[in-house]
């Protein structure tokens, strides 16, 4: 990685709230290097398949084999009776439903086993446990399933067709939900200079975290509680989904995720895996295991992204849109997911296709078709790559019609900052911004003027664009009416001092690859001025941290960040009165400082004494002291919460092999703004990691299905994931608009660099096979596909 | 993805490797192909027996112009020199791209070869050379052409109570020119084509197609291939019926680049 220019100094656009970063280079805004990276690089992270306990059970699942069936029966391994659990042995575990609100939705009931149906090939039909996985997996071996084979739905273009299995028969149709905008767009052929369609794919992909899915389940006889250990990203979401499916009170459950190898949306979701695992460690009284292999990540459970759009877009002269018009669909597979429901991906599609644009008329219709597939769960991006995808290919169709610059139709759509906060014709609220300034630093990053040198001489070479906008940190006013089983609130933290001084913050979200444990520690240095070194982040354990929706949207650092810097505030004004105490000041006459409460301009107590004080020598504290102590629970939330919009711009150079389709990216460029940045170093790593995984999005990942609904891609030889090989040097530039509605003027930015990436990609390729004729409209632009598409040309 | 229950034996000397091929067994060496296929419980063997330790499996060695490969040999340590002169050169330019070095690291050239999944490097490249496969078998000792040593899908001409000992490869001239081009999208990805052309001064030169779901395809003369090598690789090419175009496109640029190089 390069950094492309120069950081913007504390300047232009920049208005960084608070001093310490540049005092003590460890606050907002400080690349601080991570606190957690030495247990990581060590090996010495603690992730569930680390943690193995006495008497522990280890369990395999049979899965089913076909995509679509009545399971007639299940015959258990001769002497293994007691050993295989069928949907039947288990009544305790009420189905997962995951609804939502919207009108029409239809609800799935997924049993954590099958029970009379199986819906998706790798469906758990029994869960098989021994006292290690080996033998658990000889055990579903030996299970003899009976079926009577239906015909699958594997193309959700054929879900509504006539004569089409129903796949839950006691729907109308194999559909979650539609949604429609209607607008009245007859009129725009006679007015517009220029139209275009496009039917545009994207693949199925499967997310794959490094660890994959993994939980111990145990009951604790003394407290009477389930004490649940797995790779969640949303510790506290996933108690509540398995306190109601088990019928337990909240209390008796306790979820610790420890150290979890990647999340992506993927450990958001409660699994049935996870409620089998529960429901056995009741029963049987002994711990109860279940690791995820890279089998079962691929084929049974991790799947997302698969959209089909059509698309017809029109613009004037100039190249300003003047209307589009959206047909989209999402393979939503065959059960809604806990908590995000399976509708989420489609009907997103329709509030987000405009972007970070200004589109004055708009038609769509979204469909959530049900297959025979895994169910969709939502992915880093959720359905933003896929629509970036469409909206930045459709408008380098425009601009190629009106003979216009990809640049030049992008700045004259761009939401001018002049504008902002803009509120567009969906109602999306863009907080700050200059997108066009983005826009406009990318394509200077990229040498535009050698590529088409190169094109002239018949160079078969392209550069491509992908403006885009992220919405991050979303709250109550946005997700109550999605009416899903989860609505963020008011953040939490707790930020308390132990009696030697250091501070300890909790959160009841969760860390993975966030860098939480020091952004936070950082976030609290700003406000108390405590050395990083000397804070500790406790979380991903509900017993010990206030309840949070978890780590998702963008969110952590908007919303944790803006606890811990309340809770911190609080914290200081108890101390200030301790302080002030000690140094028998008038409250009104001491200030925080570098660590100490002192008299302006005077002699200062360290924290660690008022600390001491508090909790040692209470007979040194004053009257009025507040009966709370150091120990502070603050909420926040942004106003308004409808989001804070984090936007890029991405600019790449492909050159295509016209023998063989192969793509080689050249040059990668990413100007992002993510407003005020907690920590720098941090926010690369974040826009570098989903850049690569919008690589493979745009050129690798692809969960083919045959007709019958089979998975063809069961091992990472036949999915193929971009590798170091594989991901440029990507360059990039950051702006620091900050955000007007956050603590620190940060905005969300976790997801950003997996969503242009496709649009940028395909956008190079299609520049570079212009002169042929040719254009690639699916995902991944496989070598093959590249190809068809020259070959159809040549045609 | 846990294997099947299976027996496992480490055979202290060639007969004893034999006596366990005879009573069933299946050989291991590097297990960089098998090893998963047992862990997916796609092979699920009775007994494995590994060869990895009996003596002279591994190493090098040259007697005048022929040059021996122990079938254990890693593909780590041809790329690292462990084959002297031209042609080592020219395997150490092969074995470096094979996956990656963990897995170099443990597979063998001779493991490669018996297993014969037509996408694999040595599959692909050994019948370029007019060289001979060493095979031991309860009658004793006998030699196969590699051209005519992968005979289909995962298939060879080893029975299944033989072991392959070796491979024998004539050392080359440092005028020998070489060509060798494949397609992976990534490392690691088994090739979709792959070609290789050998011209040895004052002989015919060789070229070998391979990696498309049949065993590797020898011209035996490809003096026209060299003279004409875009020409002449659609012919062949076309002679071969691939179904795929897009597979049939990359192995004409297999066969056309590995041509260009060599000549």
């Amino acid at each position: 990685m390069t950094t492309a220019s120069d950081r913007p100094s504390a300047s232009e656009g920049v208005n960084r709230p608070h001093s310490h970063a540049s005092k003590t280079g460890k606050g907002v805004g400080a690349s601080l290097r991570r606190k957690e990276d030495a247990r990581f690089l060590h090996g010495r992270g603690r992730y569930v398949g680390d943690i193995a306990v006495p008497g522990m059970l280890e369990v395999a699942f049979l899965r089913s084999p076909v995509a679509h069936a009545r399971l007639l029966g299940v015959t258990k391994p001769a002497g293994a009776q007691d050993r295989v659990f069928l949907a039947a042995d288990l009544p305790e575990i009420a189905p997962i439903r995951a609804v939502s609100a919207l009108p029409g939705f239809r609800v799935s009931e997924q049993t954590a086993l099958a029970t009379g149906k199986v819906r998706h090939v790798g469906e758990a039909i029994a869960a098989c446990l021994a006292s290690s996985r080996a033998e658990a997996e000889d055990l579903a071996a030996a299970c003899e399933p009976e079926f009577e084979v239906l015909p699958a739905i594997s193309d959700m273009l054929t879900a509504r067709a006539p004569g089409v299995p129903l796949i839950h028969e006691h729907w109308a149709e194999n559909v979650f939900l539609e949604t429609r905008r209607e607008e009245d767009l007859s009129d725009l052929d006679a007015v517009a200079a220029a139209k275009v369609t496009r039917v545009l794919r994207t693949s199925r992909q499967s997310m794959a975290p490094i660890e994959g899915r993994g939980v111990l389940a145990e009951w604790d006889t003394r407290l009477e509680q389930l004490v649940v250990t797995t790779a969640s990203q949303q510790p506290h979401v996933s108690k509540t989904g398995i306190a109601e499916a088990l019928g337990l009170d909240e209390g008796q459950v306790r979820v610790i995720a420890p150290d979890v190898g990647g999340g992506f949306g993927y450990k958001a979701i409660l699994l049935p895996e996870e409620l089998v695992c529960c429901a056995l460690a009741m029963r049987l009284q002994r711990p109860v295991r279940w690791l995820e292999d890279r089998l079962e990540q691929l084929t049974a459970n991790a799947n997302c992204r698969e959209h089909h759009y059509i698309v017809t877009a029109w613009a004037d002269r100039e190249g300003r849109l003047l209307g589009c018009d959206v047909d989209a669909t999402v393979d939503s597979g065959a059960y809604s997911s806990y908590p995000f429901s399976a509708c989420l991906e489609a009907a997103q599609i329709g509030s987000i296709f405009p972007g970070p644009y200004i589109l004055p008329r708009f038609r769509y219709h979204t469909l959530s078709a049900c297959t025979n597939k895994p169910p969709i769960l939502p992915y880093r991006g959720v359905a933003r790559p896929g629509v970036c995808y469409a909206m930045e290919t459709t408008l380098d169709a425009l601009a190629r019609q009106l003979g216009l610059s990809a640049e030049a139709i992008r700045a004259v759509n761009l939401v001018p900052k002049e504008a902002m906060p803009y509120r567009n014709l969906v109602g999306k609220h863009f907080d700050s911004g200059d997108y066009k300034e983005a826009l406009r630093r990318a394509v200077a990053l990229v040498d535009v003027p050698k590529v088409r040198a190169r094109q002239a001489k018949g160079e078969c070479v392209g550069v491509g664009l992908a403006s885009f906008c992220e919405q991050g940190a979303h709250g109550t006013s946005v997700y109550h009416g999605w009416g899903m089983p989860m609505v963020p609130g008011f953040e939490q933290a707790q930020a308390r001092f132990t009696p030697d001084g250091v501070l300890e913050l909790r959160v009841g979200l969760h860390s993975h690859g966030q860098g939480l444990e020091t952004t936070l520690a950082q976030v609290a240095h700003e406000i108390l001025g405590v050395d990083p070194a000397r804070v500790r982040l406790v979380h991903g354990d509900t017993a010990l941290t206030p309840y949070s929706t978890g780590t998702w949207g963008s969110r952590a650092m908007v919303m944790a960040g803006g606890a811990v810097a309340e809770a911190c505030r609080q914290l200081g004004e108890r101390a200030l009165t301790i302080g002030a105490a000690l140094l028998q000041a008038e409250r009104g006459e001491v200030e925080l400082a570098g660590g100490t409460v002192r008299r302006r301009g005077g002699a200062g107590i360290a924290l660690e004494e008022i600390a001491r004080t508090w909790y040692r020598r209470p007979q040194n504290l004053p009257a009025d002291v507040d009966r709370g102590g150091l120990d502070v629970t603050a909420g926040y939330r942004p106003d308004p919460d409808t989001g804070t919009h984090s936007y890029a711009c991405h600019a790449v150079v492909a050159r295509v092999d016209v023998e063989t389709g192969a793509v080689t990216l050249e040059d990668y460029v990413v100007v992002e703004d993510g407003g005020v940045l907690v920590n720098p170093m941090i926010v690369d790593g974040q826009v570098l990691g989903g850049t690569a995984q919008g690589i493979g999005t745009a050129l690798y990942e692809e969960m083919p299905y045959d007709a019958q609904g089979q998975p063809l891609a069961g091992t990472l030889a036949d999915y193929l994931l971009p590798g170091a090989t594989e991901v440029p040097d990507i360059r990039l530039d950051h702006m620091e608009t900050p955000s007007p509605w956050t603590r620190f003027g940060q905005k969300g930015i976790g997801e950003s660099g997996a969503i242009g990436p496709a649009g940028a990609i395909l956008n190079a390729i299609n520049d570079a096979l212009a002169p042929l004729g040719a254009e690639v409209f699916d995902l991944p632009a496989t070598p093959a596909r590249v190809l068809a598409a020259i070959e159809a040309a040549r045609r | 993805m846990k294997p099947a229950p299976f027996d496992y034996a480490r055979p202290a000397d060639w007969s004893a490797a034999l006596a366990l091929l005879a009573a069933g067994a299946r050989p291991v060496a590097g297990g960089q192909s098998l090893g998963p296929m047992l862990n997916l419980r796609v092979a699920t063997p009775e007994k494995l027996a590994d060869l990895r330790h009996l003596p002279g499996y591994a190493g090098v060695t040259q007697q005048g112009g022929t040059i021996r490969i122990g079938a254990g040999t890693t593909h780590a340590a041809i790329e690292d020199g462990a084959v002297p002169g031209r042609l080592g050169a020219i395997l150490a330019g092969v074995a470096r791209r094979i996956a990656y070095r963990p897995v170099r690291n443990r597979g063998t050239i001779g493991g490669s070869l018996a297993h014969a999944d037509p996408a694999a490097d040595w599959v692909a490249v050994l019948p370029c050379f007019r060289g001979e496969a060493v095979v031991l078998g309860p009658a004793g000792e006998r030699r196969v052409k590699l051209e005519r040593f992968v005979t289909g899908m995962l298939a060879t001409a080893l029975s299944p109570e033989e072991l392959l000992l070796a491979v024998e490869l004539p050392a080359l001239p440092e005028a020998a020119r070489w060509g060798h081009w494949k397609f992976c999208r990534k490392p690691g990805e088994f090739s979709k084509a792959t070609a290789c052309v050998l011209a040895v001064p004052g002989e015919a030169p060789r070229a070998v197609l391979a990696a498309l779901d049949a065993p590797p395809f020898v011209v035996a003369d490809a003096s026209a291939l060299c003279a004409a090598p875009e020409a002449e690789a659609a012919r062949l090419v076309a002679a071969l019926d691939v179904a795929d175009p897009w597979r049939a496109a990359i192995a004409r640029t297999a066969l056309r680049r590995a041509a260009e190089a060599a000549s």
